[in-house]
């Protein structure tokens, strides 16, 4: 066995590439908060209730319906999806004159109505979804192995990270949107419909949170309190990588994931605090973080 | 907020002073038809939620971690008065003390960041805080502290009937009460609020905000702790429950509910959100639920709550 400062090589790097599950999870979540925070000007504190609610739609599609994984990766982000443009129209979008602050604390409130009405439903215990069949087993990596469908969530998470990215950089809507988030009526003054673009930003958001709950469903199991545990962490992960850059907040949800594993393996008692002690190192040194431009 | 008029008490205007001397009369009275041990926990969260207002309604901080040093105030006067007998005023000064330099700390790293990045961080330490009770030793983990036996007022007024109980909570309700009123109407409570409505202008007045802020941090943590360490004494137990971010929330909104940046909103705050809370109990999740509708309602309908609509209608300052 490889040995490094007395560390065995083997399981470190296992602990660790099973913390980037996690920090695939975070990088999904914190993407969509970021891409949210651009437009909207808010933190969407009920982004963790909605990646819940991705998680209990694919259970419910496939318990009620049928249904099974893979199209409710594409149904249950549409749901929710819908879901969020109505919040946005309904609610959201009459604060935005407002202090910033107003907007936490609604979207606070509808996290809690969200996360009352699951456990009412379901009970704090969590339902089984099972791993769907293309994707049991484990896969072989060379220095350990891999349940199949853990590697599949890393990988796709980084793939559709890396979509968004590109679409947001690359293409003529990004281009749109990134300016509407520099200035917003320089963009209506050209004629784009810029309201619109806030409530589909907003439902993509909260697609994407969405999408990682259908993903996190048959890892963690469903549970109507997966929301707010990750939440917390994720806007640590915010924090830190600081919300200016998209490539930031995906890259800071992935290598947290991955010191969080790390940290595991090493001082098991500290990886559920390593990521809010890096927060505080991060906001010491650097307080608009990583990535973030200074105010 | 302050009325500034000619005819003031003490910094109170007259319709303050009738409001206080209902709330006297209210604290008086009450007992005698209401469980009183119901009427102290609602001091307890009146005085934490009057700390919380104390940073969102007159700097314009939102501490979204609060009940991390409710919480600590919780564990910290239980386990004085359990584990060194102290008495009841130590226990409730030592809870202050202790949520104050946690507050110091926490409050230097949290001011670093503006806006909702400051609410984001928080509550990232709040979680933290957690964390680190449900690991260390002397918090009994998910057991808590239990069974923590009255102590002694001064040492020789004994506790152990309710009665007793609650005018000692009264009075340090009050003290915490005038305290805060005292800061907000004093010089340095005025740049409080400069900071609030224009930090760029107050810094460019030459006043050094990030103390300013992290003072009134300090102080109302240690209210905040106080208030705890007394929650702690009247039920005789702390645990991680005073420590969640559920319970952060909560005092968000009860200081939402009652009307941020009132003198009386937190108190009518914790009026409602504690009876709610006792009347909804028995049916689980509709607590959660209620909360969540109140929230939303607050923010969409009245955001000056109940006594900030109230004291518009009557044009006065409350």
């Amino acid at each position: 066995m490889l040995m490094v400062l007395g560390y065995n090589i083997g399981p470190l790097l296992a602990q660790s590439v099973l913390g980037m599950v996690n920090g695939a999870f975070y990088a999904l979540l914190s993407l969509g908060l970021a891409v949210i925070f651009g437009l909207l000007n808010i933190i969407n504190f009920a982004h963790g209730a909605l990646y819940m609610l991705g998680a209990v739609v694919s259970w419910w599609l496939l318990t009620y319906l049928g249904i099974g994984y893979w199209p409710s990766l594409v149904i249950a982000p549409i749901l929710v999806g819908a879901f969020g443009v109505v919040l946005e129209r309904t609610m959201i979008s009459k604060l935005y004159k407002l202090d910033h602050l107003y907007g936490l604390l609604l979207t606070f409130g509808i996290a809690l109505i969200v996360e009352g009405l699951a456990r009412n439903e379901f009970g704090s215990s969590g339902l089984p979804y099972a791993v769907p069949a293309a994707l049991r087993g484990a896969t072989k990596l060379g220095f350990m192995i891999m349940p199949t469908y853990r590697l599949w969530v890393v990988v796709a998470s980084f793939v559709i990270c890396m979509s968004t990215w590109i679409v947001l950089e690359k293409t003529s809507i990004g281009a749109t949107l990134r300016a509407a988030t520099e200035n917003a009526a320089l963009v209506q003054a050209f004629g784009v419909n810029v309201p619109r673009l806030v409530t589909l930003t907003y439902g993509s958001g909260v697609a994407l949170a969405a999408l990682a709950g259908v993903m996190a469903a048959p890892v963690y199991s469903v549970n109507p309190n997966m929301g707010s545990d990750v939440i917390i962490v994720v806007f640590a992960v915010v924090v830190i990588g600081g919300m200016g850059s998209i490539l930031g907040s995906i890259l800071t949800g992935f290598s947290l994931g991955l010191l969080e594993g790390f940290t595991k393996f090493i001082y098991p008692e500290a990886s559920g605090v390593v990521v809010f002690v890096l927060m505080i190192a991060v906001l010491l040194t650097r307080p608009a973080g990583l990535f973030g431009k200074a105010s | 907020m302050s009325a500034s008029t000619s005819s003031t008490y003490w910094g109170f205007t007259k319709a303050q002073i009738v409001a206080l001397v209902i709330m006297l009369a209210v604290i008086a009275i009450a007992p005698t038809a209401v469980y009183p041990v119901f009427l102290m926990k609602v001091m307890c969260f009146a005085l934490f939620a009057s700390a919380f207002n104390l940073l969102i309604g007159y700097v314009g901080l939102l501490s979204f971690g609060h009940s991390a040093y409710f919480g600590m105030g919780c564990y910290i006067g239980a386990y004085a008065a359990k584990a060194w007998g102290f008495p009841a005023e130590l226990c409730v000064i030592l809870a202050g003390v202790v949520a104050a330099a946690m507050g110091a700390v926490f409050g230097a790293i949290a001011i670093r960041r503006q806006g909702i990045y400051f609410a984001m961080i928080t509550l990232a330490l709040a979680q933290f805080t957690y964390f680190l009770c449900t690991q260390m030793a002397f918090t009994g983990g998910e057991d808590g502290i239990q069974q923590v036996p009255r102590p002694f007022l001064l040492g020789m007024f004994s506790l152990s009937s309710d009665m007793a109980i609650y005018w000692m909570v009264a009075g340090v309700f009050l003290i915490g009460f005038f305290g805060i009123f005292r800061i907000i109407h004093s010089p340095f409570g005025q740049v409080l609020k400069a900071i609030r409505e224009n930090e760029p202008r107050a810094i460019s007045l030459g006043y050094r905000v990030d103390q300013y802020k992290l003072i009134a941090f300090v102080l109302s943590t240690f209210i905040a702790g106080a208030a705890g360490g007394m929650k702690a004494l009247v039920f005789g137990i702390a645990t991680l429950s005073d420590v969640t971010w559920q319970s952060s929330g909560e005092i968000v909104l009860t200081t939402l509910l009652g009307g941020l940046g009132t003198i009386f909103g937190p108190a009518i705050g914790a009026v409602i959100v504690n009876t709610l809370q006792f009347y909804l109990s028995p049916f689980g999740s509709w607590v959660t639920i209620t909360q969540g509708i109140i929230f939303v309602t607050c923010v969409m309908l009245f955001r000056r709550g109940v006594i900030g609509e109230l004291a518009d209608k009557l044009k006065i300052a409350l």
